[in-house]
């Protein structure tokens, strides 16, 4: 089963010397650190329903400080491409006050309802798909995000 | 918040919730409304075809035993239950439960609602021929190509006759395709007297009403974030609103029952079917999702303000089920080493089969549950040790026949396929007929003026 991926942040030896602050030497005024990319799954919790042959997904970020990254990051043409083959087009609507996105993701349940064979006939679990992109975060969010 | 709060509790998310949520509601503490939700999109035609092989049937059965169980509570407590179980027959529904009603000695006589008119079966070839398309919302395509097909149409109605039958006195409103939050708006718009044309309140009694018809949705049941957190689901309080004056509410529930109440398990339950937010169209008005503030209030305690809402729009939708085709969906599991393999040869198999016997099909859909069946090709390849997988395979056809044969397919692969087969006990596959949704849009004025309330006495 292909479980979501773990972020490699260790790996990357720009993000090691971020934990700099872990050692006595006094830190240097440093460069910005490059971001790093994690699932959405560490930033947001989403659910999703069916209206005909369209799902919708919630997407909601787990704190309030996150929702700017995931309206700059989770853009209808991103969230387009993740589903690329799967759905026929995005739209995406903000809702700052829930600190939440919505997104239609039109034709993707295979004719919707009674009709459809799927598994997943009414889309309830393409919240959870979403969740697997991946998106930029700067590194100190990564860092409160990742458990 | 000012001082008189009105209680809406939700009993039922839909036709086959948990059976002892109403009954908790009711005993676990005070509510001066029980809300039951039993039609989704499909429901109408379901209960359709039951009408039409016994004219008393027609409505949600199990909502008789049901009520059976709490009528001593409601005639005591002064409870009243407003649901939409009426289906396509209310009024057999409501005749049924004053027979249940006068076995039971109760402490005082109960009045019961039937509210009717939502079935627009009987008039669809008047309303045709006068010139409503009734076309489908998502295509366009005119109803009248495919008449011959259609098996139940009602339009949406909103709180009003609700309104009028609390007015009249009803301890129990039953009716049949009033909206899922026109269940919540008629006890809050009866109680407060608010004006139909207050938009924000309308928007207000709405967002209430949706936050609550899908039962412990919103109250810590299928909620994602901190999931492990959520204690005691076998108990799961169901959510109440507690509604003021000023049009903002409180989401709860019972004390000492389970699940949890918080800002993230009403978030996840207003975004569940979200459209567009600014424009949540209802038959009572329209409320715009991005204006709703929530605020945890205490322990299990949210408050939802701020809500403003627009007017009515002069359509109501109509729900149209009509006759599709026929599918089924066959199932076997494929065990450890290269499960994964044996089933896509199975299924390749299978298709060259079908094939070669001649039958067509609109479609057919292979999925590998344990592998890609809810998230498609995102989920990657599946482990090379995967310890099993279960092959699933469904077809559609408009005609019965080769779904039929298909379902005679699936057995064979057993002793006839690739090795480490099984999980067939089940027997062969079900055919089931496809019975579709067409939403359209019609004159309220057409439904309005035939709409009727009728009360009963126990």
């Amino acid at each position: 089963m292909a479980t979501a991926k773990r972020p490699k942040t260790k790996a990357k030896p720009k993000a090691k010397s971020a934990r700099v602050g872990k050692t006595l030497r006094p830190r240097r005024p440093a460069a910005p650190l490059p971001p790093v990319k994690i699932q959405l799954r560490w930033l947001a919790h989403a659910r999703s329903g069916d209206k005909g042959d369209t799902a919708n997904v919630g997407l909601i970020a787990l704190r309030p400080e996150w929702f700017p990254i995931l309206v700059k990051e989770v853009t209808q043409a991103r969230v387009a491409r993740h589903f690329k083959g799967q759905v026929s087009s995005v739209d995406r609507f903000e809702l700052p006050n829930l600190n939440a996105l919505n997104f239609l993701l039109h034709g993707a349940l295979d004719g919707g309802g009674t009709i459809s064979l799927k598994t997943d006939a009414q889309g309830k679990v393409y919240s959870t798909a979403l969740l697997r992109m991946e998106i930029h975060v700067p590194a100190d969010v990564a860092r409160q995000a990742l458990p | 918040m000012s001082g008189r709060v009105v209680r809406v509790a939700s009993g039922q998310g839909f036709w086959g919730d948990w059976l002892e949520a109403p009954v908790r509601q009711v005993r676990d503490g005070h509510v001066d409304y029980l809300m039951l939700d039993y039609l989704a999109e499909v429901t109408m035609s379901i209960l359709q075809k039951q009408k039409s092989r016994n004219p008393e049937a027609g409505y949600a059965r199990d909502f008789v035993p049901l009520m059976s169980r709490i009528l001593p509570d409601i005639a005591d407590k002064g409870v009243r239950v407003i649901t939409n179980a009426g289906g396509i027959n209310p009024r057999g529904c409501a005749e049924a439960i004053v027979a249940e009603a006068r076995k039971q000695k109760l402490s005082r006589k109960l009045r019961i609602a039937v509210v009717s008119g939502d079935d627009i079966m009987p008039r669809l070839d008047d309303l045709l021929a006068r010139g409503h398309t009734l076309a489908d919302m998502d295509t366009g395509r005119p109803l009248a190509e495919f008449r011959a097909e259609v098996l139940a149409a009602n339009a949406y109605l909103g709180m009003a006759p609700i309104v009028e039958a609390l007015r009249k006195g009803a301890d129990i409103v039953i009716t049949g395709r009033v909206t899922d939050t026109g269940l919540t708006l008629g006890p809050l718009f009866h109680e407060f007297g608010w004006d139909f044309d207050d938009w924000d309140k309308v928007a207000a009694g709405t967002i209430a009403g949706h936050i609550i018809e899908c039962g412990a949705q919103s109250s810590g049941g299928n909620l994602l974030k901190d999931w492990r957190k959520v204690r005691g689901l076998e108990n799961p309080g169901f959510p109440i609103i507690e509604a003021s004056e000023d049009g903002t509410f409180l989401v709860t529930k019972h004390p000492g029952t389970g699940g949890v109440v918080n800002v993230a398990s009403v978030s996840e339950q207003l975004v569940y079917e979200m459209g567009d937010p600014h424009h949540y169209i209802t038959p009572d008005g329209v409320a715009d999702f991005t204006s709703i503030q929530l605020q945890q209030a205490g322990k299990n305690r949210v408050k939802v303000s701020g809500i403003r809402g627009g007017p009515r729009t002069p359509f109501l939708k109509v729900s149209i089920a009509w006759f599709y085709g026929y599918k089924a969906v066959g199932t076997l599991v494929y065990s450890w080493p290269d499960a994964y393999d044996k089933a896509r040869a199975a299924d390749k198999i299978l298709r060259r089969r079908l094939k070669n016997l001649g039958l067509e099909f609109e479609q057919i859909l292979t999925e590998y549950v344990g592998v890609d069946a809810t998230h498609g090709k995102l989920s990657g390849p599946p482990p090379a040790d995967l310890a099993e997988v279960q092959l699933r395979i469904g077809v559609r056809a408009r005609e019965r026949e080769p779904v039929e044969r298909f379902t005679r397919e699936i057995a064979p692969l057993v002793l006839t396929g690739p090795p480490s087969v099984t999980g067939f006990a089940g027997g062969r596959p079900r055919v089931e007929e496809i019975v579709a949704y067409w939403p359209a849009l019609i004159d309220r004025k057409e439904i309005e003026s035939q709409v009727r309330v009728d009360l009963l006495e126990v």
